[in-house]
């Protein structure tokens, strides 16, 4: 292939640069595209139970799979988020959006089929290879590569933008879940669960909708502005106009500040996310029905999305640093008030509070590229993101461990189930009052860590003193 | 810089595009507010 071709070809940043005048609300779609089939993640659940039967369809047979082994393939599916976020973001600015795109709807989509394949050979790591390895890649790129171009086309409304995005993931599952139902009872038969035929229907469907927002999806030229839009002449501290280069940001405080105050906002929020079902049925024992407790699990996940988008917007006007603060603030006094709720059989004020909390859990997601965005500039800001990203692993890990071990420990020693959680509610708390004192310690960026302009990378103070 | 090849979408397909991710998104977050109205009976 020539160079020209490759320059100009389909998937380059030249093919993809909006012309003047370009409409800049085609983009949040073309993102929302990939965010809502890559947010599918949050109901890979509703296959467990099936994929457990494939063999023996009424109830499991000794050969089918069981539930420890299969729950492998959504922890390899997180794990291989974060690397793909972490390793793909540097060659993710380097070509640009649609081919990252691509490639994520090829991993996604593609990954469906695989495991569609194992299923229907009843080979078990086909779906660890499938879904977990190709479909997390998918996953990873998939969620980092269209933030970066929205923080682009809304220098504006950094925080609106990016929520509208990662509001997306959060509301997959809302689409998933129903369809996936759907399609299972729609192929099943005396001898089948339809789960191999679904998950073939959602990798075409999926990988198809994907490409969809790649097609659509554009960069703004190097100096395009919205119209009407110049930016404040007065500075504020914490939003700089400089850039800081994606190695180089790692060796900033700020980043890793922010690292633990992500890891700290999501272990919190996904703890409690993975117990909510068990947690109001052993808080409100007898009150409370299985059915109602799917319903206060739906409830979270509409606040989880909502929240993405009503902090990450609300930050335009607040500032990141507030906006985090008020995560923390709230959230610690929230999850020590919420097992005196538990205890005074206030359902309302139950499910109001732990809305808000899950509500900051997703509004952690969306604003922190904004955050990113403010202290290390646009230009490697994708790539920054996605190494940001491990933190969500690491909270994936810690976050569980932490309630069910410590609910575990006092039902051991004689608590009883419906007290078992108040002290992993005032250890959440805390965990959020070190969170918030990390937030606290986030400054601007300093100077030599700055980018030369127009440079490969190299920090303002490396090639100041080159110079000398 | 190399010139531009795309031009700019109509406003009728910008809000095609919303409707074709909205719609669906829409009818989720309904079927799960009618699931979560058992918490409240």
């Amino acid at each position: 292939m020539s160079t020209e071709a490759t320059q100009n070809g389909f998937f380059s940043k030249e093919r993809i640069t909006a012309p003047p005048g370009f409409n800049r609300w085609m983009i949040p779609p073309a993102a929302l595209a990939v965010h809502l089939c890559i947010g599918q993640a949050y109901a890979f659940s509703v296959f467990n139970g099936p994929m457990t039967k494939l063999i023996g369809i009424q109830q499991p047979a000794p050969d089918d799979w069981g539930l420890p082994a299969l729950g492998w393939i959504f922890s390899l599916a997180i794990l291989f988020l974060g690397l793909s976020a972490a390793f793909a973001g540097k060659w993710l600015e380097e070509v640009g959006p649609r081919k990252a795109m691509f490639v994520a709807a090829c991993c996604f989509g593609g990954g469906f089929i695989v495991s569609s394949i194992g299923i229907s050979t009843h080979q078990l790591w086909l779906l660890y290879l499938g879904y977990g390895v190709l479909g997390g890649i998918g996953l990873g790129i998939g969620y980092v590569s269209p933030v970066s171009t929205l923080i682009k086309w809304f220098p504006d409304k950094r925080g609106m933008a990016t929520g509208m995005a990662i509001m997306g993931f959060g509301g997959g599952a809302f689409i998933a879940s129903p369809m996936s139902v759907a399609l299972m009872e729609h192929f099943r038969t005396p001898d089948s669960m339809g789960v191999a035929p679904t998950f073939l229907v959602m990798g075409v469907l999926y990988f198809i909708s994907m490409m969809i927002g790649a097609c659509a999806i554009r960069i703004p030229a190097p100096d395009w502005k919205p119209e009407g839009w110049t930016p404040p002449v007065t500075q504020k501290a914490m939003i700089s106009r400089n850039h800081v280069h994606i190695d180089q940001a790692l060796k900033t405080p700020q980043f890793w500040l922010l690292w633990w105050a992500l890891t700290l906002n999501v272990t919190a929020g996904i703890g409690v996310l993975g117990q909510a079902s068990v947690m109001i049925q052993e808080s409100f024992r007898g009150a409370i029905t299985p059915a109602a407790a799917a319903g206060f699990v739906g409830l979270l996940s509409l606040a989880n999305m909502l929240g993405r988008f009503f902090w990450s917007s609300t930050s335009d006007y607040l500032g990141r640093k507030t906006t985090y603060g008020i995560f923390f603030v709230l959230g610690a006094v929230l999850y020590f008030l919420v097992p005196g709720m538990g205890a005074s059989g206030n359902v309302a004020l139950f499910v109001l509070f732990y809305a808000i909390i899950i509500s900051m859990y997703g509004g952690g997601f969306s604003t922190v590229p904004a955050y990113l965005a403010d202290l290390f500039g646009t230009r490697y800001v994708g790539g920054i993101h996605g190494r940001l990203l491990t933190a969500w692993a690491a909270a994936g890990v810690l976050g569980p461990v932490l309630v069910n071990y410590i609910r575990q420990y006092q039902v051991d020693h004689g608590v009883p189930p419906g007290q078992s959680y108040t002290v992993t509610m005032y250890l959440m708390a805390g965990l959020l009052v070190v969170g918030f004192i990390c937030n606290l310690l986030v400054r601007p960026v300093a100077a030599h860590h700055h980018m030369a302009a127009e440079t490969d990378g190299t920090p303002l103070g490396a090639s100041l003193a080159h110079q000398k | 810089m190399s010139t531009t090849t795309t031009r700019s979408p109509s406003p009728a397909l910008i809000v095609l595009f919303w409707l074709y991710v909205g719609i669906p998104l829409a009818l989720g977050i309904w079927e799960t507010l009618l699931k979560a109205s058992a918490l409240f009976h």
